[in-house]
């Protein structure tokens, strides 16, 4: 149970409290645009992620929103004001960095009252809140320890209960989970998410690992080379991506090029096609199908749309789930996730096969 | 960045203006009042010619040249094998070495000279050891030889510190794969290491040459009579006999040469990347 | 492969150089406690005489007087400069540093025959000769560029995210300064005391013509008295100028060793 204290931020007189927004935010280095005209409006109490890969500008449009950088162009509202000219330290956020930046000169506890001390918070009220700011992330005994002291993990639990510990309606992260291991970051997944429930924060959080952004938003806006490729919650994105790059970066992805013939779509190898979508502007496009919405069986006669004939290339074991590559007629081979269930008919390679999948399972995306 | 461009320009404002009052300033003032003395800058130039075509001031020329290249070499022969031997040491021993090169270098200049002095003089410690061998003294003090053992004194742990870095640049593993290909010790060294820290032999020969032009002390002290450098002419102009403008034509002659070499030097110290 | 009598061999010559490189020192250190009138080596006996002759003297005092003066001011004045210009180098993005750091090193290059006459070109106009504030100030010039090099080197580890977490946290900075990275720094701090402090402490070139007559710090009449006639008091004066240097690399070594534990 979450001491009193803690329970509920009190609730501020603007009910924008927490909420954050972007007006067509632009920043150049030189000749470089290294963010153009990013527009978000980020709900009170949201998980909003930037995701992209690196250089795709999501770092720096997280440090304008704390004021590291200044953008060229556009305005930063938090709470409904515009702080684009506002230095860091009047903008009321919570901060949690890549490599921790736990204060090597103070403890833990000294780490995590930082931001009490310098708003000069009377002594008892410290105590308390960084006793509770502890507890939260559960490092309560780890009071005296130096940062040197602790491991990767833990380090990281500090700078998250410095983050929280002055009850910032706003919190930014910036790939907090990036140098621990797949183990530790699904948990601290899972304990950042309940701090942020519990907590009510509005979180913007940085990285570029596609499946902690599909665990923990509740919206996710995928960047590319400075713009904002696609925005909306992870299974819109994942389920109707609006463009090749957005399909490919958030899982695998089958892309098949096809083309408009004689009123229908066709693949280059001759297959018919068809998708739940006007047909592509230019006549030509690719049919994206996720990897564990393509169905295999054995080889046989017939034809039909969204039926493409191959033979297994290679078999992979991945755990949870047997991923096949199969040879298609088309340029590439396509990818087939089959779910590792007992009596799961498994294919070897060499096998002759028949791909298939459901005309509402795939999305027709332009060049 | 936490601090914007005018930040750091307001920061380093103090020690431009300490550079400029006590360093710069005087520099440029001197040369330009000591030299305007003598009127349009034809005259100056003439006066120059005079001056450099002097006997006694060739002659300080061509001295300050030949000590400084001899005690370059000397450093580089001495100096190479001792870097080499402290970036391979460990522990204990790379202490020991470098202590050996770091407490002589933050000894005073003065002090070294007089030790020197002690070591090198009639009486001193050398001769003594020579006499109870038998041999006849050596006169290693107040001439040539003096002044050039001093001076690679002074000036050997610029060169170590300066290839111990670049030594230290070069990976290890390039030499495991060279030995790996079959060549010898003597192979890998002079193909590999050797061409490897050649730019650090650069640097630190460019600076000890430019320092080494520019000695007063252990010149004066442990030189004879036919080993005025430069630095001695200019201090005794304007020790002897107040002479700013001629002693002002030797310093443009000096600083032009020292900042041209240290323009050369600083393009290598680049790649060097090591700082003494 | 390394033979037993490679690595011997190897040894002894290392061994030999370290003497050698030693030597010097050391038999200043040792003639300084000898009990003979004349230089001799090694020393016929032992004895503090020229301790007492050097303490007992006037101006000897005197000139370690103004010799340690000096080098406290000088070392407040550089280290003080070189920090926050050690500061705005590392954390300012400036596109001309290279050529700010060049500038800041030259004092170091341009033979210091040069600055001391340039100096006192200056000094000797304004009256200023003998006055000790200002030889400090004069000695600040070639002490800062050797602060400089040891503070950069120490800010630079000072993680940027640091200042960034304390800037989010509330700071302004000023605050940042105060609370990050001057604690941080302090080792740094400490050690470009110790290290301009000896640099003034040596100092000769300067001291020389700037002293005058109420001003003669302990390399100058050092100086001096080398003209005259070399005697073993100098070599007393000399071990303490070597026992600062010691000190000093003493000091900062177990800065070091102190910062490495915590």
């Amino acid at each position: 149970m979450a001491p009193e204290g803690l329970a509920r931020p009190p609730r501020e007189d603007t009910s924008k409290a927490g909420a954050v927004a972007l007006e067509g935010v632009t920043k150049r280095y030189g000749a470089e645009t290294v963010v153009e005209g990013v527009t978000v409006a980020i709900a009170p109490g949201e998980f909003f992620t930037l995701l992209g890969p690196s250089g795709s500008g999501k770092t720096t449009t997280l440090s304008m929103i704390a004021g590291f950088v200044l953008p060229e162009a556009g305005r930063i509202r938090l709470n409904g004001r515009d702080v684009t000219a506002t230095p860091p330290r009047l903008r009321g956020l919570g901060m949690v960095f890549q490599n921790y930046a736990i204060f090597p000169h103070l403890d833990v506890f000294e780490n995590v009252a930082f931001p009490l001390r310098v708003r000069r918070t009377p002594k008892a009220a410290v105590t308390e809140r960084v006793a509770a700011a502890l507890a939260m992330v559960k490092l309560t005994g780890f009071e005296r320890r130096y940062g040197r002291q602790l491991s990767g993990g833990q380090q990281q639990r500090v700078a998250l209960a410095r983050a929280i510990v002055a009850h910032p309606p706003v919190v930014l992260m910036d790939e907090p989970l990036g140098a621990l291991d797949k183990n530790l970051r699904y948990h601290m997944q899972v304990e950042i998410k309940e701090i942020q429930r519990r907590l009510g924060m509005t979180v913007v959080y940085v990285t570029h690992d596609q499946e902690e952004a599909l665990t923990m938003s509740d919206r996710i806006a995928i960047m590319d080379r400075g713009r904002i490729a696609q925005l909306g919650p992870p299974r819109e994105v994942y389920e109707r991506p609006d463009s090749a790059f957005v399909g490919r970066f958030l899982g695998e992805a089958n892309l098949i090029p096809v083309e408009a013939r004689d009123g229908a779509l066709m693949t280059r190898g001759g297959a018919m096609v068809t998708a739940a979508a006007p047909p592509p502007p230019g006549g030509a496009g690719f049919v994206f199908v996720r990897p564990e919405r393509v169905a295999l069986r054995p080889a046989e006669a017939g034809g039909g749309a969204n039926l493409l004939p191959g033979r297994v290339r290679h078999v992979s074991f991945l755990g949870n789930v047997v991923r096949y590559a199969v040879e298609t007629a088309e340029a590439e081979p396509l990818l087939c996730d089959a779910a590792n269930a007992p009596g799961a008919r498994l294919f070897a390679p060499g096998e002759a096969v028949l791909l298939s999948w459901r005309p509402e399972d795939g999305r027709l995306l332009p060049q | 960045m936490p601090l914007g461009r005018l930040g750091a320009l307001l920061l380093l404002a103090p020690s431009f203006a300490l550079l400029a009052l006590v360093f710069l300033g005087p520099i440029l003032w001197f040369l330009w009042a000591s030299l305007g003395e003598l009127g349009s800058l034809a005259e100056i130039l003439d006066e120059i010619g005079a001056v450099l075509g002097a006997r006694a001031v060739l002659g300080a020329i061509a001295n300050t040249n030949w000590i400084a290249l001899i005690v370059t070499l000397l450093v580089l022969l001495i100096g190479y094998p001792v870097a080499f031997a402290l970036a391979r040491a460990r522990g204990a021993a790379f202490t020991l070495i470098l202590v050996c090169i770091v407490l002589p270098y933050f000894t005073s200049i003065i002090v070294r000279t007089y030790a020197w002095m002690v070591l090198l003089g009639r009486n001193g410690l050398i001769n003594q050891g020579l006499a109870a061998l038998g041999l006849p003294p050596a006169d290693l003090l107040y001439n040539r030889a003096g002044v050039i053992i001093g001076m690679t004194y002074v000036l050997l742990p610029y060169m170590v510190l300066t290839l111990y870095a670049a030594m230290k640049a070069v990976d290890p593993r390039l030499m495991q794969a060279a030995e790996g290909m079959g060549a010898t010790r003597l192979q890998v060294f002079l193909k590999v290491f050797l061409p490897l820290t050649l730019h650090g032999v650069a640097a630190g020969a460019l600076i000890v040459f430019i320092l080494g032009i520019g000695f007063f002390i252990t010149p004066a002290l442990m030189g004879g009579p036919r080993d005025i450098t430069i630095a001695m002419l200019i201090e005794r102009e304007i020790e002897l006999t107040q002479n700013w403008p001629v002693a002002a034509m030797m310093t443009l002659v000096l600083l032009g040469v020292t900042l041209v070499l240290y323009a050369v030097y600083a393009r290598f110290a680049e790649q060097a990347r090591g700082a003494w | 492969m390394v033979t037993p009598l490679h690595a011997g061999l190897r040894g002894a010559a290392m061994a030999l150089l370290c003497a050698g490189l030693l030597a010097p020192i050391a038999i200043v250190v040792i003639v300084s406690f000898s009990g003979d009138g004349y230089l001799r080596f090694p020393p016929e006996s032992f004895s503090l005489r020229w301790y007492m002759r050097f303490l007992g003297d006037p101006r000897w005092r005197a000139a370690l007087g103004n010799s340690l003066a000096i080098a406290a001011m000088a070392s407040l004045l550089s280290t003080l400069l070189g920090f926050l210009a050690a500061y705005a180098l590392v954390r300012g993005g400036l596109r001309a540093k290279r050529a700010i750091v060049s500038l800041l090193l030259m004092p170091l290059i341009v033979p210091h025959v040069i600055t001391a006459i340039a100096v006192y070109f200056l000094s000797a106009r304004y009256g200023l000769i003998g006055i000790k504030p200002w030889i400090a100030v004069t000695h600040s010039v070639v002490a800062l560029p050797v602060v400089l090099v040891i503070l950069q080197s120490a800010l630079q580890t000072v993680d940027p995210n640091l200042e960034r977490a304390a800037m989010v946290c509330g700071c302004t900075r000023w605050g940042v300064f105060r609370r990050v990275v001057l604690p941080l720094a302090l080792p740094g701090a400490v050690s470009g005391a110790l290290f301009s402090f000896l640099t003034s402490f040596d100092e000769l070139m300067i001291s020389l013509f700037l002293a005058g007559v109420r001003s003669e710090t302990l390399p100058v009449r050092i100086w001096n008295s080398l003209l005259l006639e070399v005697e073993p008091t100098i070599a007393a004066v000399s071990s303490v100028l070597i026992a600062a240097t010691v000190l000093a690399l003493l000091a900062d070594w177990l800065l070091r060793r102190l910062r490495a534990a915590r």
